[in-house]
């Protein structure tokens, strides 16, 4: 009765050409495959070269910049900051958020010129920003990174992408090339409003009086489950001083910076957490439109920074300071800037993590104490 | 214990299979998927983590599962390369299923990112905070990633073989239902599924 075992294993040789139907079946297979294979060449980008990822984003920065291995691809040059946030209860009414819950929470954090260039030299019209890491000891991280303009420049990640190369100073010139900027602003109407803005926006005269704005809407949520549009701001407690002409003329390429850590060691500086309430109406997508004045701002508590040290490794040099890690109680809005920066940071990320580090042009005087 | 020829995967095997199939082709196409655009990108990052950690738990259980309820026997007519390329690929599909979670994690952990699941539910780090270690395990995650999509291919054009060319029982030992009446079944067959029991679990498809 057995079945002869050759005759039986005939039944895995691949079909002859003869054999028209398994040829086709054949074929059928060979095209299953190779179609799964194209969706994953779609997805991944591979068939549409036009598409804006995180890859091309920041070959974009390094064009304009420059490759500077170890160094972030924007806002390159910085320095380290610690210190601590006491909450004063007034943000539970909005989120549920564990920072906001009465107490003290270690903060860490960094300060930082807009740019790509790490030893660029510290001027008046310089972009601060200010990163920073809120720490909670139960977990429940939160990340933020502001700049000290008003509102951001453009309303998605393309018009950034384009802004870069648009803005770029021509090495003959030193200014930006005419007709690229016409083309670009012609393509993105929402940049000279915003810039208008900017513009009429008095700059500080350092880190330790400027206040820094999130830019972006996010949603916080309540534990009862309410959302409410926010933006919010770090607004400083020393008094606003607008910047002089004098201060750009200063020998030291570095003076915000050393004029921070003076700062800082004379007594800790201290920033008040000011969340600004959107009504519904209110754009939350387009972070270049400012929210009306009268809204109601809510001082949910103060940020003391106390220490500044050199970017070294472990500290805030080796933080992705993404803004889209969040605790549960504030979620990102529909700015789709957002996905943007967090795509980006990620990937600049990446790729100076992997690269041989040198020092930071800021560096911090030891052993006078911080 | 009587042996039912050419019996298929015990049913919550089978179950298991199809319940990884799809969490595991989502995740690389959302892998991939995320990367490509900044505008998708966090809304697939947000998945991301989760069911990568979900996979890695359904791979786990997975294993004891086939470690208690071993597979059925490869059709013993199968030539020997066929029967190395099954046991290569099911080792490989094995391994990345837990390596490529795994590797995430743990660059995640040397870059001092959180790991939120949902909400407040979040997963501690298994690795200290290294730069150079993060490049590392980052590239390591894309390159196992892609090598999964690869084996993945080649499991289902080879799954696709056994169905549509061979006729042969290892398809349906992994579906619900019955493809076709296997009419060239023959004693032989039976006696041949009876005695290959012996056959290391990973050398059996499914």
């Amino acid at each position: 009765m057995a079945e002869d075992p050759a005759a039986s294993s005939q039944r895995y040789r691949l079909p002859s050409l003869s054999d028209r139907g398994a040829l086709v079946k054949l074929a059928a297979i060979g095209a299953s495959v190779v179609a799964i294979a194209l969706c994953f060449a779609y997805v991944g980008g591979w068939l549409s070269p036009g598409r804006l990822g995180e890859a091309r984003f920041v070959d974009r920065f390094e064009e304009v910049n420059g490759v500077h291995p170890g160094f972030r691809r924007n806002h390159a040059k910085g320095v380290c900051i610690a210190g601590s946030f006491d909450s004063n209860g007034q943000g539970v009414r909005l989120s549920k958020a564990v920072v906001f819950t009465p107490g003290r929470v270690p903060v860490t954090g960094r300060f930082s010129l807009a740019g790509g260039h790490p030893d660029v030299a510290d001027g008046p019209t310089a972009v601060l920003a200010m990163a920073l890491r809120f720490q909670p000891p139960a977990g429940q991280e939160w990340r933020m990174a502001m700049i000290d303009i008003p509102v951001f420049l453009v309303k998605d990640g393309e018009g950034l992408y384009e802004q870069l190369l648009a803005s770029q100073p021509d090495p003959k010139t030193g200014q930006p090339d005419a007709a690229k900027m016409a083309a670009f602003t012609a393509a993105h109407p929402e940049f000279l409003p915003a810039m208008q803005i900017v513009k009429s926006t008095p700059l500080p005269s350092g880190f330790s009086n400027a206040t820094f704005n999130g830019l972006n809407a996010f949603r916080f949520v309540n534990a009862s489950g309410a959302a409410t549009a926010v933006r919010w701001s770090m607004v400083a407690s020393e008094p606003f001083t607008p910047e002089t002409p004098e201060q750009g003329k200063s020998p030291d390429k570095n003076y915000l910076f050393d004029d921070l850590i003076a700062r800082v060691r004379r007594s800790p500086l201290q920033w008040h957490l000011l969340v600004t309430i959107g009504p519904p109406g209110d754009p939350t997508s387009d972070p270049t439109l400012p929210w009306p004045r009268d809204r109601e701002r809510v001082d949910v508590g103060t940020l003391t920074i106390d220490k500044v040290e050199t970017e070294a490794p472990g500290n805030c040099r080796d933080i992705n300071f993404d803004p889209l890690v969040l605790p549960a109680g504030i979620e990102p809005s529909d700015d789709p800037i957002l996905s943007a920066r967090s795509a980006t940071y990620s990937q600049s990320f990446t790729r100076r993590e992997g690269e041989t580090k040198t020092p930071s042009a800021v560096q911090v005087p030891v052993g006078k104490g911080s | 214990m009587t042996m039912t020829p050419h019996r298929p995967f015990p049913l919550f095997s089978r179950i298991l299979h199809w319940a990884m199939a799809v969490p595991v082709l989502a995740m690389l196409f959302i892998g991939i998927g995320m990367v490509s655009s900044v505008s998708a990108y966090h809304q697939l990052v947000v998945i991301h983590k989760p069911l990568g950690i979900l996979v890695l738990i359904l791979v786990a259980i997975r294993l004891v599962n086939r470690l208690i309820n071993p597979p059925p026997p490869l059709p013993d007519a199968m030539p020997a390369w066929q029967r190395f390329a099954a046991l290569g690929s099911h080792v490989l599909l094995y391994a990345l299923m837990f390596a490529v979670p795994i590797v995430g994690w743990a660059m995640l952990s040397a870059a001092r990112y959180p790991v939120v699941l949902y909400g407040p539910l979040q997963l501690p780090p298994i690795m200290p905070q290294n730069p150079e270690l993060f490049a590392v395990l980052r590239e390591t995650h894309t390159i196992l990633a892609l090598l999964l999509f690869v084996t993945f291919l080649a499991h289902f054009g080879a799954a696709l073989m056994h169905a549509l060319i061979f006729r042969d029982e290892v398809f349906p030992s992994m579906t619900f239902w019955r493809l076709h009446e296997r009419a060239g079944m023959t004693s032989s067959d039976r006696d041949s599924a009876a005695h290959a029991t012996a056959t290391p679990a990973l050398a059996k498809s499914e």
